[in-house]
């Protein structure tokens, strides 16, 4: 009787295809992430139809969360200019008679954002990094005058002096208007009139004016 | 899958005193480094930020009390924008007259079109000025706009945006990045005046906005 006989087959495929792919997605994801920085508050920035690209360094970043508080944050770029930051927090401590420590001076660098009033700055910088993560901070006073942030931001230009510096002003989406007037109010004062706002990009609505400049005629002539 | 074999069972022998070499597999049993691999993928995919955020340059005049440093505004080329809460935008155009008749309500939808119209028909009504057009004309060149012919024809056209206490700052954004689209080349943001809040408060409570 002859019989038919089923060929065997292997269960063992071979992966390695299946590796290649994996690996090539892995350093894909690898080479494009950047990690964020550790941040004390979640922000969800405004979409904007601007493209310019932020460029994060030497400058002095002003936060502005969902529950109106506001955070200061300086960042210098090279490595020679890092005594700006400590320059920094001298002024603050002289002008504001804070009696800071050594320990507490240096601590102030690695304080990624100062969300406290002057009055409660010596002891935020007497925690440890995880202790200031963990706490909640009720932000820089603030008024239509300006309030503290005025003081920060002019100790700031004190300390820059001679280098360029920028303001960046990172808002989330609910927080209020006047609160937003009250930081510009701050840096008014202090002569400052350039601002550059952190958003999300989005792309122009078709139809517009924009949309046109930069997908019909695009030939927009190089400066 | 992959196992070792151990030496027993090989099977038969060959001959007396005679051993040989065992052919390793070259096979490799991949599992685990695929394991891995994808693993590290979606690690990278939680933790990736791929928008790299972008910024809005934003100019702000000196505050200044001298009527002859402030800007003058011509009343036909005027169009005041409100933000009032929950999103809502009132705009009136020229001055805002005494009874509030043109003191209207729309959407941040809406404003576009508001401001197109706008910008359309101050373009139409344009009575040339050589002297005021000139230094316009010649701006919009050096920053190599390719429709500077027409750069000067909204020159009258000017924006003012007043966002009151309760607008977010989403909604300033947006209007500023409305600004943006749409071109216009002049607006200022000013704080807003109590009447103007005050009939904000009154229309907000006549539509029932929380």
């Amino acid at each position: 009787m002859p019989s038919v006989k089923m060929q065997r087959k292997s269960t063992f495929t071979d992966m390695t295809p299946f590796v290649d792919v994996a690996f090539l997605i892995l350093t894909f994801f690898i080479m494009a992430t950047k990690f964020k920085p550790p941040e004390p508050v979640e922000i969800t920035t405004p979409n904007s139809v601007s493209s310019a690209a932020l460029e994060e360094d030497d400058a002095v970043m002003i936060t502005m969360d969902k529950d109106n508080k506001v955070y200061y944050s300086v960042s210098v770029a090279s490595q020679d200019n890092q005594g700006i930051i400590t320059d920094i927090i001298n002024i603050v401590n002289k002008e504001q008679n804070l009696n800071l420590t050594p320990e507490e001076i240096a601590n102030f660098k690695k304080t990624p954002t100062i969300g406290v009033p002057f009055s409660q700055l010596k002891s935020l910088l007497d925690m440890s990094q995880e202790d200031q993560n963990k706490q909640v901070q009720p932000g820089i006073p603030v008024d239509t005058t300006g309030g503290q942030l005025t003081y920060w931001i002019q100790y700031s230009k004190q300390a820059f002096a001679g280098y360029p510096l920028k303001y960046l002003v990172k808002g989330d989406n609910q927080a209020k208007y006047p609160t937003f007037d009250n930081i510009l109010s701050a840096l008014k004062r202090n002569e400052q009139f350039k601002y550059n706002l952190i958003t999300s990009p989005e792309d122009a609505p078709p139809g517009t004016e924009l949309y046109k400049e930069r997908h019909e005629g695009g030939a927009k002539p190089a400066k | 899958m992959a196992s070792i074999e151990s030496g027993e069972d090989s099977g038969h022998k060959k001959g007396p005193g005679v051993k040989k070499a065992k052919k390793l597999s070259t096979r490799v049993d991949m599992t685990p480094m695929v394991d891995l691999g994808f693993l590290l993928i979606t690690f990278f995919v939680f933790t990736a930020t791929m928008q790299t955020p972008t910024t809005m340059d934003l100019n702000m005049p000196k505050d200044t009390q001298k009527q002859d440093e402030l800007t003058q505004v011509k009343q036909s080329g005027a169009l005041t924008i409100l933000l009032g809460k929950d999103n809502q935008v009132y705009y009136y155009v020229g001055e805002l007259k005494p009874d509030a008749s043109n003191f209207q309500q729309t959407t941040f939808k809406g404003i576009r079109d508001v401001i197109i119209k706008k910008k359309q028909e101050v373009i139409d009504n344009y009575v040339p000025s050589p002297e005021d057009d000139a230094k316009i004309i010649e701006r919009a060149k050096e920053n190599g706009d390719p429709n500077w012919q027409n750069a000067a024809k909204d020159r009258d056209f000017v924006v003012i945006i007043k966002p009151d206490k309760d607008a977010t700052y989403k909604n300033a954004v947006d209007i500023l990045d409305e600004m943006t689209i749409n071109n216009v080349k002049r607006f200022a943001v000013v704080k807003i005046a109590d009447t103007e809040y005050q009939l904000i408060q009154k229309t907000e409570e006549a539509a029932g906005v929380k």
